[in-house]
């Protein structure tokens, strides 16, 4: 009824207004797509790069040549891979990154089991404790660590990159949330049948709340794999033990006369990232690692 | 039937005193042990140090030597004051602040664009979260090409005539071009990242609303500012809140891009902490620290504000 009358008004002018609706879709597609263009234009030309016979002469700086390579090819990236042996810094990434992502889950599930589901003195304080940590203040936190690693012998170990980033609040609470939704009927018949709290944990609680450790699990390896500015200075007295994302930048800064290798070894780095990232693409978009920063 | 077994907890609640098993309040410890004893080591225990090594002095050859820390007061703040260095440095950092307004507006007029029920929407999000995954040293080695002296972005401003090509240079060697440079690479990190946020809060604007703003003809630049805007608040009251405080601390893009040059042009505050704690050989943890209290002092400060200029003018608008 209401929707019939809305309409009325509206009909004298319905065909200039339908043509001035269509010039409003044409502009905003207009600028999505130039909006897209600053987005994805750097790795446009990177791809373009990687894929340029080096060998058919030219510079990355021949436009647009460059941007429309004329003999391709892939040879550049089996080059970047024998050449700076990239295959040990995929290794360190890959040990890092797989180290990062089972130490989180691991100790925010242990976490986050308690705080869920009993009651003991000191739980409130904790709770705080944890929350305080999104606040907290932590300019020189990156200093007294690397002294504290040091003190433990783990300074420029793939452990001692690991160790400081695995406990946090987003990993704790957003196990926290998932076990809370877990009905507690299960756990009691669980109990009744005398199985420990730990079976409870492993055999009932992680497999209901697979969801949950998924999506700890993925933003915790995109987060560990892009990470620069603490491996890099966790391991600066071992540039053998560096991941990718250094290794990539120090590259670069040495052979940068040979773009084209560089450029194939950063979409080495990129494409295990954005593979994850297209199938998970519904996670991210519901930003909910929006805890984490 | 579920609904009573749940109703009756492992340990009933009594009013009162709550009263706490002992095997749970163990157990309960024994699973969160692992977590706080790797926040007191590495979260809490720095923060501490760390404030406490700002009012010493400590690195260097005393470090070397195996001293511990020499308590001196305010010694190091001075130091901080007197140095016109850590002064440019802050005000980089207080300068790079600029960019919270335009990413803030920017990437919510983007989260408006791409909220519709038109085809390729879904693409488009997807599309600007790219640089969001996107490595900061990976970042680094793509606009190092498009900043150079005859990278994409002078080739692109010659193919409009904006530059001529013998007066070129290299965005990133260029002391009055370097900083915004940098900060654009932080927009284009950034935007896709408040866009998720600002979608999220955009579905809770009544479709009515839109609609009934359509009918009196607003257009849809009016219909920004006078509904958009206003209901998201909140939304952006936090995402500016968190933007703020990470252009405080940038440091990364910095290091990547320029390592604080040309000429200290884009050295930031904490740039200016890493600096004197690691680069170079004087290894100045206490001078760091300080430098560091003193940034965490301007971010709580710039908090503050954040919340009094919001919570203000959303007065005003009621």
């Amino acid at each position: 009824m209401s929707l019939v009358s809305r309409a009325v008004p509206a009909q004298p002018t319905y065909a200039p207004r339908r043509h001035r609706k269509l010039g409003r879709v044409v502009l905003r597609y207009v600028i999505l797509i130039a909006v897209l263009l600053f987005a994805v234009f750097p790795f446009l030309w990177t791809l373009a790069i990687a894929l340029t016979d080096k060998h058919g002469g030219g510079s990355i700086y021949d436009f647009p040549a460059s941007l429309f390579p004329r003999a391709v090819t892939l040879r550049n990236f089996v080059e970047v891979y024998t050449t700076f042996s990239l295959g040990k810094y995929v290794w360190n990434s890959i040990s890092i990154t797989g180290m990062t992502v089972l130490g989180t889950l691991v100790v925010s599930a242990l976490a986050a089991y308690p705080l869920a589901r009993f009651r003991f003195p000191g739980r409130d304080l904790i709770f705080g404790v944890i929350v305080a940590t999104l606040v907290l203040p932590s300019e020189t936190t990156f200093i007294v660590n690397t002294l504290t690693l040091k003190e433990l012998g783990l300074l420029g170990t793939h452990v001692g990159v690991v160790l400081p980033t695995i406990a946090g609040a987003f990993g704790i609470f957003l196990m926290r949330q998932a076990f809370l939704g877990i009905p507690q009927a299960l756990i009691e018949a669980a109990r009744i049948d005398g199985a420990s709290e730990f079976t409870i944990l492993t055999r009932i609680m992680l497999p209901l709340t697979k969801p949950s450790l998924a999506a700890l699990g993925i933003f915790t390896l995109v987060a560990s794999w892009n990470a620069y500015f603490w491996p890099m200075l966790a391991l600066s007295g071992a540039p053998d033990s560096v991941p990718l994302s250094v290794a990539v930048l120090k590259l670069k800064g040495q052979f940068n006369y040979d773009p084209f290798n560089i450029a194939a070894g950063a979409l080495i780095m990129m494409i295990p990232v954005l593979l994850v990232f297209l199938s998970a693409q519904k996670l991210f978009m519901r930003g909910m690692e929006g805890a984490v920063k | 039937m579920i609904r009573s077994q749940r109703s009756t907890p492992h340990t009933p609640p009594t009013p009162g005193k709550p009263k706490y098993s002992l095997r749970d309040t163990l157990l309960s410890y024994g699973f969160l042990a692992p977590a706080l004893i790797l926040l007191a080591v590495f979260t809490f225990y720095p923060l501490a140090y760390g404030s406490y090594l700002g009012f010493t002095e400590y690195g260097g050859a005393r470090f070397g030597q195996g001293l511990p820390p020499k308590w001196t007061g305010l010694d190091n703040f001075r130091t901080l004051m007197a140095d016109p260095l850590f002064i440019k440095s802050l005000l980089n950092s207080v300068k790079y602040l600029i960019i919270v307004p335009v990413l803030q507006l920017a990437s919510l007029a983007v989260a408006v664009l791409v909220n519709k029920n038109l085809p390729g929407m879904a693409f488009f999000r997807a599309a600007y979260y790219v640089p969001v995954v996107t490595s900061i040293s990976l970042a680094a080695v793509m606009w190092d090409w498009v900043y150079n002296k005859d990278g994409t972005l002078n080739w692109a401003l010659g193919a409009v005539h904006l530059v001529s090509k013998n007066q070129t240079f290299g965005w990133l060697n260029n002391e009055y071009t370097a900083f915004w440079a940098v900060m654009l690479v932080t927009f284009w990190r950034g935007f896709g990242y408040y866009m998720v946020l600002y979608l999220a809060g955009l579905q809770g604007i009544p479709a009515e609303l839109e609609e009934a703003a359509v009918l009196d003809g607003a257009s849809s630049w009016k219909r920004f500012w006078s509904i958009t805007v206003p209901m998201m608040k909140p939304t952006i009251l936090l995402c500016s809140l968190l933007s703020t405080i990470a252009a405080l601390r940038v440091l990364e893009e910095v290091l990547v891009l320029t390592n604080g040059g040309p000429l200290n042009s884009t050295y930031t505050a904490l740039m200016y902490v890493y600096s004197k704690a690691f680069q170079g050989f004087d290894f100045n943890y206490g001078l760091a620290s300080a430098a560091g209290l003193v940034v965490a002092a301007v971010a709580l400060l710039l908090s503050a504000v954040n919340f009094r200029l919001f919570r203000d003018s959303s007065g005003e608008g009621a």
